[in-house]
């Protein structure tokens, strides 16, 4: 899922110091579950606001604030209150902003920062493991990817700093090319080890992406 | 023409390469005066933001090294560039004469003077090694024939002592096969995993240069242990340090020891003595 976190508070000051009456909207699917978005989230926003001596029309929280045609069907329901409102506050990630932004002509604010494409460990605690990069090696790297969890995205083995299987760049994290070398050897087979893997074909993770069934 | 790094590597003698860093402006006469001063060297490695910290483009101080009559190993990170301005910039090498490079993954920006940059890893080493080779076979990544051929003498680093060894022995092999004619290694403090790594190599037939760092305190020792990616100084030769009366002489007497070895089984040493470059012919003396 879309993991996400809420912008600094000084940083949403600033954003919402021009307008007085908000309407609120919050995401049912990631920024739910990651606590940034979510029933409890927007409540607190509207508290939050309410301290600040502002108004809040309405608010709602669209099942998949990334889906374009909900949210603006969802935007159409709540009408009046959002007509009333100065500006809209959205707890969803940079997809959903842009959903809702796409759907109206008021002024839209983004309150949470998207950080990565995240695995959930337990709650609050979530990993990167994929970076979409749209030309997957996980079958030849027991399923540890380099692109994403070897700070750098090396193709072809680890980086000279390696220290006892740890990596340069944060020592309190293996090394993904050590974790790819010890699935390998356990599964007996030398996968990746094999090839001089070539230049990543970035053309793949065309920007921005489109995608038809 | 053969330039006098591969040169002497090609003949079997004893080769010595140091480095300098490009300065953090554009005072480079300091620099010349130094690269041109040191004695008993075959070729200065120019480092390329080393340590991810943003400093005077080495391609260009390796030009002028060039212009000057001092042999440069230009060295190329794969952190700041992609694999379009790795290609114009080492066209721009050749143009300038540029014979030797070491070709490097680079460190994360992560822990330079721009932790906010963008790190680019478009390549990595091997890649970039093998662009090299498909430069020097007169056609670009894209495979389109260049107007004019380079040839250059490509190097790559290792950091030799390390575990696991077979997964770091996978990559020499591998830069091997990509065309690294000589490989310049990472400060080396351990005799058995030098040997260790000598004997690996063997059959490989490509010249070593081990990584000798003049460390002037126990003090520089911590902090290289703390803060620099892939250099482990052991706890016995950082006790040394501790012990001495004269630091930097002690550092000089480490130095003289990996050199002693270096002569034993490897085919020269890369020198790493920042600063203290006026003490390189006693780290060198027989
Ligand atoms: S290689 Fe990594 S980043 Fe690319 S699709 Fe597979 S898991 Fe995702
Ligand atoms: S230590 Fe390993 S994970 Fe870290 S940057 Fe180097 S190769 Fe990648």
């Amino acid at each position: 899922m879309i993991i996400s976190e809420r912008k600094p508070l000084d940083e949403l000051q600033e954003a919402v110091a021009p307008y007085q009456n908000f309407f609120l909207i919050g995401c049912g699917a990631c920024a739910t579950v990651c606590k940034s978005g979510g029933e409890e989230e927007v409540f607190q926003m509207q508290e939050w606001l309410i301290e600040q001596g502002k108004a809040v029309t309405g608010s709602m929280v669209i099942d998949e604030a990334c889906h374009l045609l909900r949210a603006g069907r969802d935007l159409r329901h709540h009408k009046l209150a959002v007509q009333e409102a100065d500006a809209l506050i959205v707890l969803a990630c940079g997809g959903g902003v842009q959903s809702i932004s796409s759907q109206t002509e008021q002024r839209v604010i983004g309150a949470l920062n998207s950080i990565f494409l995240g695995n959930v460990r337990r709650f609050g605690q979530y990993e990167e493991r994929c970076s979409l990069c749209g030309e997957c090696i996980l079958n030849e790297t027991a399923g540890i990817c380099p692109v994403t969890t070897c700070a750098k995205g090396l193709l072809n083995g680890p980086c000279g700093g390696m220290e006892d299987g740890h990596c340069e760049v944060d020592a309190e994290l293996e090394c993904a090319w050590h974790l790819i070398y010890e699935r390998l050897k356990q599964q007996k087979r030398p996968g990746v080890f094999a090839r001089r893997v070539p230049p990543k074909a970035w053309s793949k993770r065309r920007k921005p992406g489109r995608h038809k069934l | 023409m053969m330039s006098q790094l591969e040169r002497q590597l090609t003949a079997g003698t004893f080769t010595v390469t140091a480095e300098v860093a490009p300065p953090k402006g554009t005072n480079v006469a300091a620099v010349l005066d130094l690269a041109e001063s040191l004695q008993g060297v075959a070729a200065v490695n120019v480092t390329d933001n080393q340590g991810a910290n943003m400093r005077l483009s080495a391609l260009a101080l390796a030009g002028l090294l060039q212009k000057n009559g001092v042999e440069p190993v230009l060295q190329v990170t794969c952190r700041d560039r992609n694999r379009m301005a790795l290609q114009s910039d080492l066209l721009g090498a050749a143009a300038f004469g540029i014979r030797n490079l070491l070709l490097l993954s680079g460190d994360h920006s992560r822990f330079g003077d721009h932790p906010d940059a963008k790190p680019v890893f478009d390549l990595d080493s091997v890649q970039l090694l093998e662009m090299t080779a498909e430069l020097m076979m007169g056609r670009n990544m894209a495979g389109k024939a260049l107007d004019g051929t380079p040839q250059f003498f490509p190097g790559a680093a290792v950091n030799p002592v390390v575990e696991p060894f077979e997964l770091m022995f996978q990559k020499v092999r591998k830069k091997v096969e990509s065309g690294a004619r000589f490989f310049q290694t990472q400060a080396v403090f351990d005799r058995e995993g030098l040997t260790r790594f000598m004997q690996e190599m063997a059959p490989l037939e490509v010249p070593v240069l081990v990584g000798v760092l003049l460390i002037r305190s126990a003090k520089m020792a911590h902090f290289l242990n703390d803060h620099i990616p892939g250099v482990q100084v052991p706890a016995p030769v950082v006790a040394r340090l501790e012990a001495a009366a004269d630091p930097l002489a002690e550092g000089v007497a480490i130095a003289r020891d990996v050199v002693a070895w270096a002569r034993e089984s490897c085919q020269g040493v890369h020198l790493m003595t920042l600063g203290y470059e006026d003490r390189i012919p006693e780290i060198l003396a027989d």
